[in-house]
């Protein structure tokens, strides 16, 4: 849309960047922190739950039994998965018949709507985690789409303890963000919560009631 | 359009200072809030350091603001995302409009957005036969009571939770009456699922730009911000031009000051990163991104090299929470969009003096929206100056629009009075020996009498401080 606004907002712009007096004050690092790989995830652990997420601390190799054993607890009717990755390859095997049925999010949101809103829960990966401020870094692609983690009442999300950073900014340093962000990448702390009511604090107003953490240690 | 043109702020003072629930309601909540930051950021030292490179931050971004929004604009449109550019809300409501025709859409549902409500975004697009949904729960619930936001962060936080189950008992079709507010929060979770998955069009805010990458970030805690920018095949955001910062590091610090001074948290549940619309193989996400960019009078205010620390907030809201005045008043005895300390400097520039002028007024300058603001605007300075200017005659340059309305002959020559009495020694002292004989005695009449109708008369002592001075033997400089 060519108005002229854009032109005459930077014609102000301009002119008042002219006005000078901008004096930007150097400043100090960012407070960070500098955590051994253990308090890392004992710190994002005690956070997350602190905000009512479910942790678990568990064995790579054993920890899709850990998720079985959380799975027949709830009764659910279906497990939404993403085929073709490390997570998909471990389930799959795995899987027995009085468990939620694995689900795949098939074609696109056009067609896979009405479905995707009737699923209990779902199982994604996630890119790291942030032990300051104790959340998940989740980059969702195509295998595993952006609603996998939002709709479904019940979202498990797998996080391997090496992957675990000290701060925010570490991980935006570390892997280079500035790089190439992608179409949609995320923190999460917790299930869905509100507080617009008095000040109440109530979990899973809009997206996920429960939030159910694997952090997978060698 | 929303805004009456004239705000009887007076009238509405008066009306919100009566109102027992309302004063209760909001103690206890801006009680809660201020006590929730104060336990977040508890190591004073910490938080100093933290909010010194805060204010930096967005000190730089301003310093090169027009250079970062073209790097907005190019980054964002390589990346796919349409920019749109609006010097008033009227425009940027227009904007809004013909990419909702162009899809032949009519139910948008919405994040929330402080620059939505500026824009009166709603009245307008059910003006134009569009249903326009708020999806935050605080939003939604004002808004079936046709109400606006009283508070920045939580928009119904004037509202208790009978009041709420009455509303949704009433508004709501086969909603049974509930008091608890767990069920309250699943009535509107079952209502407003049934919107996101038939929305068409999905509006949000941005809280921060990122010029760097292109990437437009959204802070939230119940997951609405997502499904508004993730389900619909089309989303919308809008931002005030104020909100881009430069680099991907810069986030981080900003990440840690907005959550913690709104409400306590260390992190929101959801930190929403907006790239780029769905790409080739995606199997979900918005098929279209657009990105309107609104001005409405903040490039002017970018001019003055006082004012223009206004441009430096970051919506927190933590400056409303901290106001005796706010926490007295609630949001909407302000009248405008944006209450409390910050909307106090802000709303003025925008509309006027002449029309907002009196907002500037509702401060005591006690300085504790100082105090915890998070990118150290000096609120009582800009507001100093902006009472300064509602008297100010003449054309400065950086005259705030509608400046001098105030101007009258019988206050300047009050003032100027004042300003002999206080220069001439003799009449000091002379003034000063009549005060303390006959102040406590002053007739209750006219402007005296409206202001003790609230207050105690202040008692003049008998001597005054200056001859106190000159008994203990004090010399006279």
């Amino acid at each position: 849309m060519s108005n002229g606004a854009r032109e005459r907002i930077f014609a102000n712009l301009h002119a008042a960047i002219r006005q000078g007096g901008f004096a930007v004050p150097e400043t100090t690092a960012v407070p960070g922190l500098d955590l051994s790989r253990e308090e890392r995830v004992a710190r994002l652990k005690r956070l997350m739950e602190a905000i009512h997420a479910e942790v678990y601390l568990v064995n790579a190799n054993t920890w899709v039994d850990k998720l079985k054993e959380v799975l027949r607890k709830r009764h659910l009717n279906n497990l939404l998965y993403a085929p073709g990755t490390p997570i998909g390859d471990a389930l799959e095997p795995a899987w027995e018949s009085d468990l939620p049925p694995l689900t795949v999010y098939e074609g696109d949101i056009e067609q896979f709507k009405e479905k995707l809103f009737d699923i209990d829960a779902s199982i994604t990966s996630t890119r790291g985690g942030i032990a300051e401020s104790g959340a998940l870094i989740l980059w969702p692609d195509v295998k595993e789409p952006r609603l996998v983690s939002l709709v479904p009442s019940i979202h498990i999300a797998v996080l391997e303890a090496d992957k675990i950073y000290n701060t925010f900014a570490e991980a935006i340093e570390k892997e280079r963000w500035q790089d190439g962000m992608p179409t949609n990448g995320l923190l999460i702390s917790g299930p869905s919560k509100t507080a617009d009511i008095e000040l109440t604090l109530t979990f899973g107003v809009h997206g996920p009631k429960e939030l159910i953490v694997f952090i997978l240690d060698a | 359009m929303g805004n009456p043109v004239v705000v009887d702020f007076e009238a509405n003072v008066a009306k919100a200072l009566v109102n027992q629930q309302l004063r209760k309601n909001l103690k206890s909540a801006m009680g809660a809030l201020s006590q929730r930051r104060k336990a977040v950021f508890s190591n004073q030292e910490e938080f100093e350091q933290l909010r010194s490179i805060g204010s930096a931050i967005r000190k730089r971004s301003l310093s090169k603001l027009p250079e970062l929004l073209e790097r907005l604009e190019k980054k964002c449109t390589e990346n796919g995302i349409q920019v749109h550019w609006a010097e008033t809300t009227a425009e940027a409501n227009q904007i809004v409009l013909d990419i909702i025709k162009r899809h032949e859409a009519s139910l948008v549902v919405k994040g929330k957005s402080m620059v939505s409500e500026e824009m009166h975004l709603n009245h307008f697009l059910e003006d134009n036969g569009i249903e326009a949904l708020e999806t935050d729960l605080g939003e939604y619930i004002i808004q079936l009571d046709h109400e606006t936001p009283s508070h920045i962060i939580v928009p119904a936080i004037h509202k208790n939770k009978d009041q709420v189950a009455h509303l949704f008992h009433d508004k709501i079709p086969d909603t049974p009456y509930t008091e608890v507010i767990e069920e309250l929060n699943a009535i509107a979770r079952k209502t407003l699922r049934k919107k996101f998955f038939a929305g068409e069009i999905g509006v949000s805010g941005v809280n921060f730009a990122v010029a760097e990458t292109g990437t437009l970030c959204l802070v939230e805690n119940e997951g609405n911000g997502r499904m508004c920018t993730t389900v619909p095949p089309v989303h919308i955001a809008v931002m005030g031009l104020e909100k881009v910062v430069e680099n991907l590091r810069d986030v981080p610090p900003l990440l840690r000051l907005l959550p913690g001074s709104a409400t306590g948290q260390i992190i929101t549940t959801y930190f929403n990163m907006i790239t780029s619309p769905r790409k080739a193989g995606e199997k979900d996400g918005p098929k279209e991104v657009h990105l309107v960019i609104l001005d409405n009078g903040r490039s002017k205010m970018l001019a003055d090299p006082e004012l223009r620390e206004t441009l430096q907030c970051i919506r927190c809201g933590a400056c409303l929470n901290h106001c005796p005045v706010y926490t007295r008043l609630g949001g909407h005895a302000y009248g405008y969009v944006y209450p409390g300390p910050i909307g106090s400097i802000l709303t003025p520039q925008m509309e006027g003096l002449d029309k907002a002028g009196v907002m500037a007024s509702a401060s005591s300058l006690c300085g504790a929206c100082e105090e915890v603001c998070p990118v150290k605007i000096p609120i009582t300075k800009i507001l100093r100056i902006l009472r300064d200017e509602s008297y100010a005659a003449g054309d400065s340059p950086h005259a705030v629009k509608g400046h001098g309305y105030k101007k009258n002959l019988a206050e300047t020559l009050a003032w100027k009075g004042w300003a002999v009495m206080n220069t001439v020694p003799l009449l000091n002292a002379l003034s000063m020996k009549m005060l303390g004989m006959l102040g406590s005695n002053l007739p209750n009449v006219g402007p005296l009498k409206q202001w003790t109708s609230v207050r105690t008369a202040p008692k003049f002592a008998k001597k005054s401080l200056h001859t106190l001075a000159k008994e203990r033997g004090l010399r006279n400089e």
